[in-house]
């Protein structure tokens, strides 16, 4: 019983590990991505297209997190054989 | 780094810890957290009225992740949260306005720095008070040799009050099948309003006022009153958004920062609350608003960053 419980507590660790390194890679893609390439576009529409901006704020933000939460669910299903948690 | 929207010099590393910490509280919680985010972006020196808005598009993003989570986990109710929706997002655009007459009376800082301390500490005193009132009745419970709590079951030392606010028969009343409760509709829009006009002064989904507001208030079970409110928070923070970002107290660069750390910690945090009941749930809540507490308390006081 204890060693099961050691074995589904190592593979969490491992699949928490795993996914920190996916996201780590996502955080710098993130830097590059929207701050290099949509950081001039964004603070041009805050100052000049309020409307467009506040939008584009809340799009951004729910479009980030559903992509965000596909790619952590898939993870998850992969490293623990079909089940997602 | 420098954020030209707010003007404001953060690393980014230190962005995404914070989204992850505020993402394992919110998944586990069912709050916003906006009594650490706000304080945490405050503390590297931005201001009120941009922490503020900035708070609440990060907490767009973890919201979604969350509640999708706690919705696959059976813990939304979404006709309460979609009932809760108008309250909270009248009460949020009376908060935003409250905010930009104190920015054009030049006192924003200070207002909301009191409001929030008193607000944050009272909460954490109701709270310690209840969960282990409720958590002592359950020890006696079962030294007579009653079944002890499971994960997953709850109970209140606030159920009489709850009970009574129930037999409130001020029509239309509504019956919700999913949290077992039958109340007036305006007591939910009530309650949502007061979480709205917080989250709109102070920032955040307001989750530290609205999960307790319906466990205590409305009697919706611990497990469900987390879902759902992360539910009813993507509504009433997009809101939220929208209405601060037209105000330009937004920096979404910020935001979608924080929010890459706040995704894996929301999906973290959700699933911890399958192996913890409910009062256990809400005593470990009682630190949180205190940590807010006192970050505002130390910025206000040296008036320097942390």
């Amino acid at each position: 019983m204890r060693a099961k419980q050691k074995g589904q507590l190592w593979q969490a660790l491992r699949a928490f590990a795993f996914e920190l390194m996916i996201y780590a890679v996502l955080v710098i893609g993130y830097f590059f991505a929207v701050l290099h390439f949509l950081g001039g576009w964004l603070v041009h529409l805050e100052q000049q297209h309020i409307r467009t901006y506040a939008f584009v704020a809340v799009v951004l933000m729910i479009g980030q997190a559903v992509v965000l939460e596909l790619v952590t669910t898939f993870l998850l299903r992969l490293l623990r054989g079909g089940r997602s948690e | 780094m420098f954020f030209p929207i707010s003007h404001t010099e953060i690393h980014p590393v230190y962005l995404v810890v914070i989204g992850f910490v505020i993402g394992v509280l919110g998944g586990f919680f069912g709050v916003g957290g906006s009594f650490i985010a706000g304080p945490a972006l405050r503390a590297v020196g931005m201001d009120w009225n941009f922490a503020v808005g900035t708070d609440l598009a990060h907490i767009v993003g973890k919201s979604v992740v969350a509640a999708k989570r706690h919705r696959a986990l059976g813990n939304v109710d979404l006709k309460l949260g979609l009932i809760m929706a108008i309250g909270t997002i009248g009460g949020a655009e009376l908060g935003a306005q409250l905010i930009e007459r104190l920015k054009r009376a030049g006192n924003v800082n200070l207002v909301v720095s009191v409001v929030s301390i008193t607000l944050y500490v009272g909460i954490s005193a109701f709270m310690i008070w209840e969960s282990w009132k409720t958590l002592r009745v359950q020890k006696q419970r079962s030294a007579q040799g009653h079944a002890p709590a499971m994960a997953g079951e709850d109970h209140s030392a606030f159920t009489h009050v709850t009970h009574a606010i129930q037999r409130w028969r001020l029509p239309p009343m509504v019956t919700l099948p999913v949290s077992g409760v039958t109340i007036s509709l305006w007591v939910i829009v009530a309650v949502a309003f007061v979480g709205g006009l917080c989250s709109g002064f102070l920032g955040g989904g307001a989750g530290y006022i609205r999960m307790p507001s319906m466990v205590y208030v409305l009697g919706i079970p611990t497990h469900l009153a987390v879902g759902t409110d992360l539910f009813e928070i993507i509504i009433s923070a997009s809101y939220g958004t929208f209405s601060h970002a037209l105000k330009g107290n937004v920096d979404i660069l910020i935001a979608l920062v924080m929010n890459t750390g706040a995704a894996i910690g929301a999906q973290l945090g959700a699933i911890s609350t399958q192996y913890f009941a409910g009062p256990k749930i809400r005593l470990a809540f009682v630190p949180l608003p205190l940590i807010g507490a006192a970050i505002v308390i130390y910025t206000l006081i040296t008036g320097h960053k942390l």
